[in-house]
């Protein structure tokens, strides 16, 4: 089925049952994300981004409906095929999430040690990733060594490493300066490019889905209330969150330079 | 001798001389053995312990909360005795294995259970210590829960296990000796025999002597493989 999406989300809910009653934080979402595309998804803190986003690999389970990725419902897969689907779909964190125990090297080979892959090409596959994050002279460096921006290179090569064909971020950019935010998502970019990897990029950060997002979803209370092509959304919001986070933005971005004007 | 009927001069003296050391050193001996053999049979038992409470907890990657609360109502059982009353009730263990309630192989399965429900529940802390984000990595990677346990929670634990196991094998020490009244040997039993009930103050200082510098070498050399993990991690 040659339209078939690559990533496909239909009328999937998750409640949390917490000290404090249940919180039902999707309330029914559907969502199409196309193969090689860059997928934002937006919202302010407790929408419910991350929830979805864990769905896909299943790090979270849905109370129902269905999620697949590349034709496989990864929502009703046993243990066992579980694992290898989610050796198929990368992840990156917004606190990285490295291993201190070993190198960078280390890290990256991680995955493939696991998949159980001969040493030899583990070692030729790690140099091959980290040249491609341009990391590969800290391979026998150790996490705590690096900087944050270095950290998440790391985090993406260890994500990178199995070849998957789809790459989750979850809010990967939210702990970096802006500089580095934008280096981030130019790699992402030239990933997605090169390795025609379908990515779906998690972020509360507006300029993020702006810098590096072709369309976009943007999530409130657990449903989303719009989406479609990152411009045509910016040059003409109609959901009120929408507007309210290019308004922020805008303010923000005001504020900011005339202040940073005065300052200097 | 004891300081009522001589003076500190002459304790000290007497103290250093090759009459008391005789007793002394197949003490430290005897003591040794049973800390070695104690300490390896708790470290497997309390480390299999421990990884099951952390694997079997109501979030853990093999979630069994009702096995998981009764065997954690076990070792808080265990842990509530007094260590020198649960070495009288295991004795009776001892011999239905060994078909002996003396002597330091006796008393060395009494000292392993113990001390392993402690080292447990080390083992479990010092793991819930890993950082959730890790676990969740290493799960999003399709990574089994043999793995997980094996090259993800107890490398990045590491550190805090060795500091774990380093407060166990001082603890194995302390009981060690206390298992010298039930017939253990080592210096717990030169220390009750000649020093308590014969008043041979002259063989207790010694006897406590070398237990403080154990006590400081176990801590020492623990503390340093720790800090030498961390300083290879670059974490300190």
């Amino acid at each position: 089925m040659p339209d078939e999406p690559f990533v496909k989300i239909r009328g999937l809910k998750k409640t949390f049952r917490t000290r404090d009653g249940d919180v039902e934080v999707l309330k029914g979402i559907d969502l199409d994300v196309g193969k090689g595309d860059i997928y934002g998804v937006i919202g302010f803190s407790g929408a419910g981004k991350s929830t979805l986003l864990r769905c896909l690999n299943r790090l979270e389970s849905p109370d129902s409906g269905k999620v697949s990725v590349n034709g496989v419902e990864i929502s009703s897969l046993d243990k066992r095929r579980l694992l290898e689907e989610r050796r198929k779909i990368g992840i990156i964190f917004q606190q990285f999430n490295l291993f201190d125990s070993g190198t960078v090297f280390d890290n990256v080979a991680f995955p493939l040690e696991i998949a159980g892959i001969q040493r030899r090409r583990i070692e030729e596959r790690v140099e091959e990733i980290l040249e491609l994050v341009e990391l590969a002279d800290k391979a026998r460096c150790h996490p705590a060594q690096l900087s944050g921006g270095q950290k998440q290179r790391v985090g993406i090569a260890r994500a990178l490493a199995n070849e998957p064909e789809l790459l989750l971020s979850d809010e990967a950019t939210s702990a970096l300066d802006p500089q580095t935010t934008y280096s981030i998502l130019q790699l992402l970019k030239r990933i997605n490019k090169r390795l025609g990897l379908t990515v779906i990029l998690v972020t509360h950060e507006l300029d993020v889905v702006r810098c590096a997002c072709r369309h976009l979803a943007v999530i409130e209370d657990g449903r989303i209330v719009e989406e479609g092509e990152t411009r045509s959304l910016f040059s003409n919001p109609k959901s009120g969150t929408a507007r309210q986070f290019i308004r922020i933005g805008e303010e923000f971005s005001r504020d900011f330079l005339v202040q940073g004007g005065e300052s200097i | 001798m004891n300081l009522s009927t001589s003076s500190l001069r002459q304790v000290l003296a007497s103290s250093a001389s090759d009459e008391v050391w005789s007793f002394v050193w197949p003490a430290i001996g005897s003591t040794l053995y049973m800390l070695a053999v104690t300490t390896l049979l708790t470290f497997v038992l309390g480390l299999g312990l421990g990884i099951v409470l952390v694997v079997t907890d109501k979030d853990g990657i093999k979630s069994m909360p009702v096995f998981n609360a009764v065997l954690g109502a076990i070792v808080n059982v265990l842990r509530s005795f007094p260590s020198m009353i649960l070495i009288i009730l295991l004795l009776p263990l001892s011999r239905l294995i060994l078909h002996k309630t003396y002597g330091a192989n006796a008393c060395i399965l009494a000292l392993v259970g113990s001390c392993f429900p402690m080292l447990g529940r080390l083992v479990e802390s010092s793991i819930h210590e890993v950082a959730k984000g890790k676990l969740e990595a290493a799960k999003a990677m399709g990574t089994t829960n043999r793995d997980i346990i094996l090259k993800v929670l107890l490398p990045e634990a590491l550190p805090s296990l060795v500091r774990s196991f380093t407060v166990t094998v001082i603890a194995i020490l302390g009981t060690t000796a206390l298992a010298g009244s039930f017939g253990a040997g080592g210096l717990g039993d030169v220390a009750v025999r000649f020093g308590y009930n014969r008043f041979r103050t002259d063989v207790l200082i010694p006897t406590v002597l070398v237990l403080i510098a154990l006590v400081q070498a176990i801590q020492a050399l623990g503390g340093a493989i720790a800090r030498g993990i961390e300083r290879k991690r670059y974490l300190v």
